[in-house]
């Protein structure tokens, strides 16, 4: 009987090998290991044999069955794996379809190089100040050293708007009436930067806007010297942009700084570009916002944010900034 | 303010070297170098030549055959464009080879069957001058040891020079005229400066205008000393107006003046050289030689040199004649009645001070910014440059055969105080962060002509006394002082430190929530737009807002007129732009200002920052959406749609925002009457926000609810309610009756149509029942729906669909 299941559970072995799907091997699963099945039938007829006998055979038959179980379990795995395999092989997707069906937008390239510059400059201690773009001639002119008759006032190119007297309010033609106005609210020290826009008389062209973005810089405490402007300047171009790109100051002029300066920074091909102008806060200034010039000194700064986005991104034309044409926008 | 290196260094023959270099040392003084220009340099291979034939080319009649002589010996044929010259001519030859400097290389060839040998020049492909036309003859202008191949520079004599543009600042009155630049540079270079000798050449005197003193023929009286700190004035006899010579005309047109003719061209040429502007009076025309300085009043009127009537205001400077009639707008134009003319002989020089804010006032008012009442408003010099500068008229005067009285009138009237100014060097250094001693700074100083003595001070320190010279009227205090020191030991030899500032630097909760902002709408899908803040007129009602708002004085355009008081037009503009070129559906965002007209009492206008969402190609519920996002992310506190029909909006699909109980935005959908009035196509969702208000205002409170431990039970409740029933305030009434047993409700499902009453729509709510301390008995839950069910039955009139 023992040499016949073992034919039995040889020939299971092969059935099990080739069984197709999972429902087959349920049913040669009941077949081989069930209530019917000859191994069961078997094991009840093991109680008629002698007692050595009896330890013999169903040794045998214990081996016998645990040889089905394991080939069973061996075929279950096979067949579930394969079936798992089926299914994804049915699931499968082209994800390179479903590439850009949701769009994130954008920050405009203004806002993005405001913010770098903003981080910079947190980075080095300042807080960000902001102010009105319509402003009055005091804040924008007399505050500022550039009294009525100033031959500088025409250089700004003043933009002026019907309110009040004539010429008495103005597109802000610089950051820096928020000098002022910070100034006139807040005890030194002071470390601000002001971004935002300003206005100037100019027919837009392709280097040209007549609402464009500035950032100005004020730093008043004591003891603040020239060298603390190049300093600052420096260490802002060393952070701002990439590179070895250096720094140096020319004088210039400018009514509300003495000594005034352009600051450059190099280029690759060793030349210079002028970046924009700074300087020592001049007495007057100080004195129109009610701070003691001889305990307190200072320096400020400005430049065009928009330039820099024009700069980084190589545009020829600047009025893609205010196009507003989404292919523009989309490309940042 | 353009100069040429020879004309500098006729004050500092040192001036020297490299002019790249000399660029650079320009621009280090703040002298900055806005152009440099190698002029009177020929191309190598140009040589003096001989027209020795003139023939016409058989074949073409535009160009004619030439035959050159070229210095040896040999007739050489060229053909040539231009008809202007005759045998015998001397002209430039450009010998094949030559590479002109536009580079064109000359080459021997073939023109129509003729060999062409070289090229003969114009003026302007010399770089010579602007005449294109004609070939440049030469005849009257080649050196006595001229001979024909020699290299044209040289035959004609000709200097390679620089000339510089240089960007003159306004504080730099001095800096516009050669000498003063010269002053500068040879200061930085070391090198020394003076003035040349201007006293008239020997043997060009008039004896007979030298027995004549200006004293005698000349009154001049300031009435206002305040308006005129000097006036200084003598006559020119025996002038005659003619063309100017030509090393003068050169002059004055490197420097970007046309020359006119002597009189015109001398008093340009001195303002250039020394910065003194001067006004010449024909003397026939001024009656016993009286000139009176004063102020004009109200309503007086002066004929210019040009010929318009210029009605003066009071504070305009004028000089009138003995009949009180005006003559003069001094500082800035002359009158039309003493104007020299070609019959003039005797000429009244003045040369004055004028008061810079004056000048500039009148300059300003009247339009007439010229190169003198540019030099007049900076402030000219006051002191001995007057004298130099007639001395130098009456040289170059006297080249041209007219002759000058003895002396001059001259009378004072107020001029800036030039006491010596107390300098203390700590101030200078504490300034600047640099370590001079007072000595250096003295040395700087003197290097470009400011009195400076070392004097001792009780701390030990050492301080200047400085004497500022006339000729710089803007420098007058300690700090502009130190801004010469600055400037003249070096701006890049200032060390560079850092402040060590003991703030923190850092963004605003503003700040950083208007990012917040960005982040969230970018997230969302949205490009961030910046259209420039300027309307057209009109397009606020084209857009259905209030035309009620500021506008400009001086617009560059008039599209551009108008300041925007919603953001409303500028995005239609921008998704109509868009659509024009085939891009829809464009999702846009705009965080920027508004200017309200001013609240009364007040100048400046409202100025807020707002925030729009456009969504072209969406609907309300989308602008709904994106309120919905800022609304998490800014954590506005009770943010409530109230029926509205905001301007410019969709009548029914459109509700104010209210935050906290005020007014803060719009949303909804614009009309389409504005769409169609813009050009956009499709709907356009929109949500337009005070965000700086939003901003400043309160925040919802950020304290946390604990998380219940205990199961909950979810009821569906469907409600048919009559559109005029908003389901906020549905859900309002079942917040309320669910107290706090009422964990969360969302509104699931909105179905309009079959099985309903017209004008009513079922909404369908999950409501989440959850306690925090037990687990909710199925009586429990049915008690708290039925209050629900029986709130909104009460509240609203409606009740549970069956």
């Amino acid at each position: 009987m023992i040499e016949t299941l073992r034919r039995t559970a040889a020939e299971a072995q092969t059935r099990l090998a080739e069984v197709a799907d999972l429902d087959a091997l349920a049913e040669l699963d009941v077949e081989l290991l069930g209530r019917r099945s000859a191994l069961t039938l078997a094991k009840r007829q093991l109680g008629s044999l002698a007692a050595d006998q009896r330890r013999t055979a169903g040794k045998a038959l214990n081996a016998i069955r645990a040889e089905i179980e394991g080939a069973v379990s061996a075929a279950r795995e096979r067949l579930t794996r394969a079936a798992l395999s089926e299914q994804l092989e049915a699931e499968r997707l082209d994800l390179t379809e479903f590439r850009r069906t949701v769009r994130r937008g954008s920050r405009h390239l203004v806002t993005q190089a405001r913010d770098r510059l903003e981080d910079v400059f947190v980075g080095m201690g300042f807080t960000v100040a902001e102010g009105p773009e319509v402003e009055t001639a005091w804040y924008n002119f007399e505050a500022l050293n550039i009294p009525e008759w100033h031959p500088a006032r025409g250089s700004f190119d003043t933009i002026f708007v019907n309110l009040g007297e004539p010429e008495e309010v103005m597109l802000r033609s610089h950051t820096s009436p928020v000098q002022i106005r910070t100034m006139e609210n807040q005890e030194p020290p002071v470390y601000i930067v002001a971004p935002g826009r300003t206005f100037r008389a100019d027919t837009a062209d392709a280097t040209h806007l007549p609402a464009f973005n500035q950032i100005e810089g004020l730093v008043v405490d004591r003891g603040i010297t020239m060298g603390d402007l190049a300093g600052t300047i420096d260490e802002f171009v060393h952070t701002f942009f990439d590179g070895d790109v250096k720094s140096r100051l020319r004088p210039s002029y400018f009514p509300f700084t003495e000594p005034s300066a352009e600051f450059d920074i190099s280029r690759a091909d060793g030349t210079w570009l002028e970046l924009g102008g700074c300087g020592m806060v001049h007495p007057n200034v100080l004195r129109n916002c009610g701070i003691d010039p001889d305990e307190w000194q200072g320096f400020a700064f400005g430049f065009g944010i928009d330039r820099l986005a024009v700069m980084r991104h190589e545009l020829d034309d600047i009025r893609e900034l205010v196009n507003n044409d989404v292919r523009f926008l989309r490309q940042f | 303010m353009k100069v040429t290196l020879s004309w500098l260094r006729e004050f500092a023959p040192g001036i020297d070297g490299d002019p790249v270099e000399l660029s650079e040392t320009l621009s280090a003084l703040g002298l900055t170098v806005e152009e440099m220009t190698l002029v009177g340099e020929i191309v190598d291979g140009v040589v003096l030549a001989r027209v020795l034939d003139l023939r016409e080319h058989q074949s073409a009649d535009k160009i004619q055959l030439v035959d050159v002589d070229a210095g040896d010996g040999r007739a050489q044929q060229v053909c040539c464009g231009a008809f202007n010259m005759a045998v015998g001519d001397l002209v430039p030859f450009a010998t094949p080879g030559t590479v002109m400097a536009d580079g064109m290389e000359i080459q021997q060839r073939q023109m129509r069957g003729e060999l062409s040998s070289g090229m003969c020049c114009s003026g302007a492909e010399l770089g010579l001058d602007d005449d294109h036309e004609g070939i440049l003859v030469l005849n009257d202008r080649v050196v006595p040891e001229a001979e024909l191949g020699m290299d044209l520079g040289t035959a004609i004599g000709l200097e390679p020079d620089v000339l510089w543009d240089l960007e003159v600042n306004a504080n730099r009155p001095d800096a516009m005229s050669v000498a003063g630049v010269a002053r500068d540079l040879a200061a930085a270079l070391g090198v020394d400066f003076s003035y040349p000798d201007y006293s008239v050449d020997s043997g060009s005197t008039d004896d007979a205008a030298n027995h004549e003193s200006a004293e005698e023929l000349l009154t001049v009286e300031i009435l206002d000393p305040t308006l005129c700190g000097r006036f200084v004035a003598t006559v020119l006899r025996g002038i005659t107006v003619k063309e100017s010579p030509r090393w003068l005309a050169d002059r004055l047109t490197l420097a970007g003046m046309r020359p006119l003719n002597s009189i015109v061209d001398i008093s340009n040429y001195v303002m250039l050289e020394l910065g003194q502007p001067s006004h010449t009076f024909d003397l026939a025309t001024v009656p016993d030689g009286l000139l009176r300085v004063r102020r004009a009043s109200p309503g007086e009127t002066l004929t210019t040199l040009d010929r318009l009537e210029r009605e003066l205001t009071a504070g305009d400077g004028v000089i009138t004649n003995n009949a009180d009639e005006i003559i003069s707008l001094a500082g800035v134009m002359g009158g039309a009645t003493t104007e020299i003319s070609d019959a003039t002989t005797d000429v009244l020089l003045e040369m004055a001070w004028w008061d810079p804010p004056t000048i500039s006032r009148t300059a300003k008012r009247l339009n007439l910014v010229s190169e003198a009442s540019n030099r007049f408003r900076r402030g000219v010099d006051w002191g001995e440059n007057i004298d130099r500068a007639m001395q130098r008229f009456i040289q170059l005067a006297a080249r041209l055969g007219a002759s000058a009285v003895r002396g001059s009138v001259d009378v004072a009237g107020d001029t800036p105080d030039r006491t010596p100014l107390l300098v203390r060097s700590t101030t200078v250094n504490g300034l600047l962060g640099t370590d001079l001693s007072a000595v250096d700074m003295a040395s700087h100083l003197a290097s470009i002509g400011f009195g400076a003595d070392v004097v001792g001070s009780g701390s030990g320190a050492e301080d200047l006394a400085v004497t500022i010279p006339t000729w710089r009227w803007d420098t007058v205090t300690e700090t502009d002082v130190a801004e010469e020191v600055a400037r003249l030991h070096g701006y890049e030899n200032i060390v560079r430190t850092v402040p060590r500032g003991e703030l923190v630097g850092g963004l605003s909760d503003y700040q950083l929530r208007r990012r917040l902002v960005r982040q969230v709408l970018v997230g969302f899908g949205c490009d961030e737009t910046l259209p420039m803040p300027f309307l057209a007129p009109g397009d606020l009602l084209r857009a259905g807002l209030a035309d009620n708002a500021v506008t400009l004085t001086n617009p560059l355009v008039a599209e551009q007129s108008v300041l925007r008081t919603s953001l409303l037009p500028g995005q239609l503009k921008a998704i109509a732009y868009n659509q024009s070129h085939r891009c829809f559906d464009v999702r846009f965002f705009e965080i920027d200002h508004v200017y309200l007209p001013p609240p009364a009492d007040q100048l400046l206008p409202d100025e807020r920052e707002y925030l729009a969402v456009a969504l072209a190609g969406s609907e309300a519920p989308e602008a709904v959406a994106a309120l919905d996002l800022i609304e998490r992310e800014l954590g506005l506190p009770n943010v409530v749609l109230r029926s509205a029909s905001p301007p410019g909006l969709h009548a029914t699909r459109s509700a104010e925002v209210v935050v906290a109980g005020r007014t803060s935005g719009v949303l909804g959908e614009v009309d389409p009457l504005v769409l169609d009035n813009f050009g956009v196509a499709g709907r356009v969702a929109w949500l337009e926000l005070d965000l700086g208000a939003l901003l400043e205002g309160p925040q919802r409170n950020r304290r946390y609810t604990p998380v219940s431990k205990y199961p909950s039970s979810d009821v569906d409740l469907a409600f048919e309610v009559p559109d005029e029933v908003t389901a906020s305030a549905v859900e309002g009434s079942l917040r309320k009756a669910g107290r706090t047993l009422l964990a969360d409700v969302e509104l699931f499902d909105v179905y309009r149509g079959e099985g309903l009453a017209a004008g009513a729509r079922s909404l369908a709510y999950r409501l989440r029942f959850q306690a925090h301390d037990r687990t909710l008995t199925d009586a429990e839950v049915a008690e708290a729906r039925q209050a629900c069910i029986d709130a909104v039955a009460r509240r609203h009139g409606v009740s549970l669909r069956s």
